[in-house]
């Protein structure tokens, strides 16, 4: 298989009536996906979108898919904006991108007019009435390749720009058809996507249902501020895979949602995005005893993750969950800062990833590329590239893998992988801001501003959304005289983040 | 009520809890929002919400809230 439309064109073809995907309002099968993707394809290859991006600006829905598919049937690769990012976010994004065409529902449409973008704008809702060009679709697809881009997802950049990581069908294939093998998922399966289609979680999902046959329940992202419309949702449509970033089962728990309403059908629960606290993970199985509960792990740039451990134990509070092993279609190893392999139990490495799981780099920045996915140092033989994912562990005395911390200043929080330097820049262009040094503070779970300027944090908030998503807002704002400095000069984060020990 | 004022304010500083009467229906807070006012109540008010009291009735003004810690600190 080369291309993700031939799981779709499989269970069209094999369970036409199945229900594919549904959201709150509305629903579609297999054999509707792939007409609507081929209609949506087929008017998408009279503007010449292969092997070119396409943004598109929607809300989470049934109709969302079917344009994703429409731009895939199309020999294009999508990227999925989310219309809550600050104007000036987006802007970088279409700057790097440099699209001729973009797909915006109704609702955004003067919101994109905003933008600084020049090219095609298509209104979502008045897409998918023109008739199937078989011809047009069939010569895409014999030019299509396995290593052509199928979705491009945008992180934290540290310097403050987002970096766009760019991930072939190839990937997509080879660890979605592991994933789905090793976790039993089958066309039984109803799926109840929890990640907005911007977060790679969200591919799971998408691509896991799309390969067994199941049927993915589009969850409404405010149902996450009302516990019982969520439970009463997982409950109704019968949901039994939960593969959702930790801090969404921590909003359950935190809630205790589950004491309204345990879901029946949930028998599989996977998590990643960030270290699992214990006392979700033990709220959430004294209610499931019997599910199976995985530990996933891994960045963007490794197409979803690249390793993962199934809870076979109970676990203490203050205990980590190890990340585990590696998937079969990756090689996971640690490098320590001689680039020799680390094999010892308890010594710490970088973690490093080489397989066809790996990301096709960053979206026009060659530079950060480069720096990233690299020659493996232990093979001179042959060219195998590898991505050094910055971040560090070690192996436990099972030889299974432990996460302990990062190289740099990235931090995950709420889910999200922010990299503090791109606050740091954000704040640096409010005016009023003389200097300013983040932290994250891991006990409270709150990113930390410490910053000289006169400004309160009202003021800091209002001008800070102009250029950061929601999550990337500081939680706590310390005004300072003056930020202290390292003996070379240097901001000293270290005294910074010592002193929350201390409050 | 000027004390839940200043948490609701310090949780999202740009939200004008004075005015707003749709917090939760218009969704002005975030699932993250609402799990930081949860905390805090139970901080600062010894007060324990179950998940039926998290709807918009009770959450989509600062009156509301406030409506809502009333009653769970005299029940």
């Amino acid at each position: 298989m080369k291309n993700v439309m031939d799981y779709l064109k499989r269970q069209a073809e094999q369970k036409p009536e199945k229900t594919a995907f549904a959201d709150e309002e509305t629903s579609v099968t297999y054999a509707e996906l792939l007409d609507s993707a081929k209609r949506i394809g087929s008017e998408l290859a009279g503007y010449d979108c292969q092997k070119k991006p396409v943004p598109v600006m929607m809300k989470k829905s049934v109709f969302t898919v079917q344009i994703m598919m429409g731009i895939v049937c199309a020999g294009g690769f999508y990227i999925i904006l989310d219309p809550s990012q600050p104007p000036a976010r987006l802007n970088q994004i279409l700057e790097t991108l440099r699209p001729e065409l973009l797909i915006a529902s109704k609702e955004y449409s003067d919101h994109v007019s905003e933008l600084d973008f020049s090219g095609k704008v298509l209104i979502a809702e008045e897409m998918g009435h023109q008739d199937q060009d078989t011809e047009v679709l069939h010569q895409i697809e014999k030019e299509h390749l396995d290593v052509d881009p199928l979705y491009v997802l945008f992180t934290s950049g540290s310097t403050g720009i987002p970096k766009g990581v760019v991930v072939s069908h190839r990937s997509v294939i080879d660890f979605i058809d592991e994933f789905t093998g090793i976790f039993d998922i089958t066309d039984q399966d109803v799926i109840g996507n929890q990640a907005p289609f911007d977060f790679d979680v969200s591919v799971k999902d998408i691509y896991g249902g799309l390969a067994v046959g199941a049927t993915v329940q589009l969850i409404p992202k405010e149902y996450f501020s009302i516990p019982i419309k969520l439970l009463d949702f997982l409950d109704d449509r019968k949901v039994t895979n939960l593969t959702w970033a930790v801090s969404a089962l921590g909003i359950v728990s935190i809630l205790n949602g589950l004491s309204y309403k345990k879901p029946s059908a949930i028998k599989r629960i996977m998590f990643s995005g960030e270290s699992m606290p214990i006392r979700h993970l033990n709220y959430w199985r004294s209610y499931y005893p019997d599910a199976r509960f995985v530990n996933l792990y891994g960045p963007t740039e490794i197409t979803c993750n690249c390793t993962y451990y199934e809870i076979d134990r109970e676990f203490d509070i203050g205990e980590k969950i190890p990340i585990g092993k590696s998937f079969p279609n990756e090689k996971v190893f640690l490098l320590d800062e001689e680039n020799h392999e680390v094999k010892e139990p308890g010594k710490e490495g970088e973690i490093c990833v080489s397989g066809t799981a790996l990301a096709l780099g960053y979206y026009h920045n060659p530079a950060q590329t480069a720096k990233a996915f690299v020659q493996n140092p232990l093979n001179d033989d042959w060219m195998e590239t590898i991505y050094r994912t910055g971040d560090l562990a070690y192996y436990d005395e099972d030889g299974q893998m432990c996460f302990t911390s990062r190289k740099d200043f990235q931090i995950k929080h709420m889910g999200h992988r922010i990299e503090l330097g791109e606050i740091e820049a954000a704040l640096f262009k409010i005016e009023a801001i003389k200097n300013s040094c983040c932290v994250f503070d891991e006990n409270k779970n709150k990113i930390v501003c410490f910053y000289q300027g006169d400004i309160s944090k009202k003021e800091i908030v209002l001008e800070a959304r102009k250029y950061l998503q929601d999550f990337m807002i500081p939680n706590v704002f310390r005004q300072m005289e003056t930020l202290p400095v390292t003996k070379n000069g240097k901001l000293d984060r270290k005294a910074l983040k010592d002193s929350l020990a201390s409050k | 009520m000027e004390e839940l004022m200043e948490i609701l304010e310090d949780i999202s500083p740009d939200v004008d809890f004075e005015n707003e009467t749709a917090l939760m229906d218009d969704k002005i807070l975030s699932s993250f929002d609402v799990l930081s006012i949860v905390s805090e109540l139970r901080a600062n008010y010894g007060i324990r919400i179950t998940p039926a009291e998290i709807i918009p009735d009770n959450f989509n003004s600062a009156e509301a809230i406030w409506n809502m810690i009333c009653r769970l600190k005299e029940g």
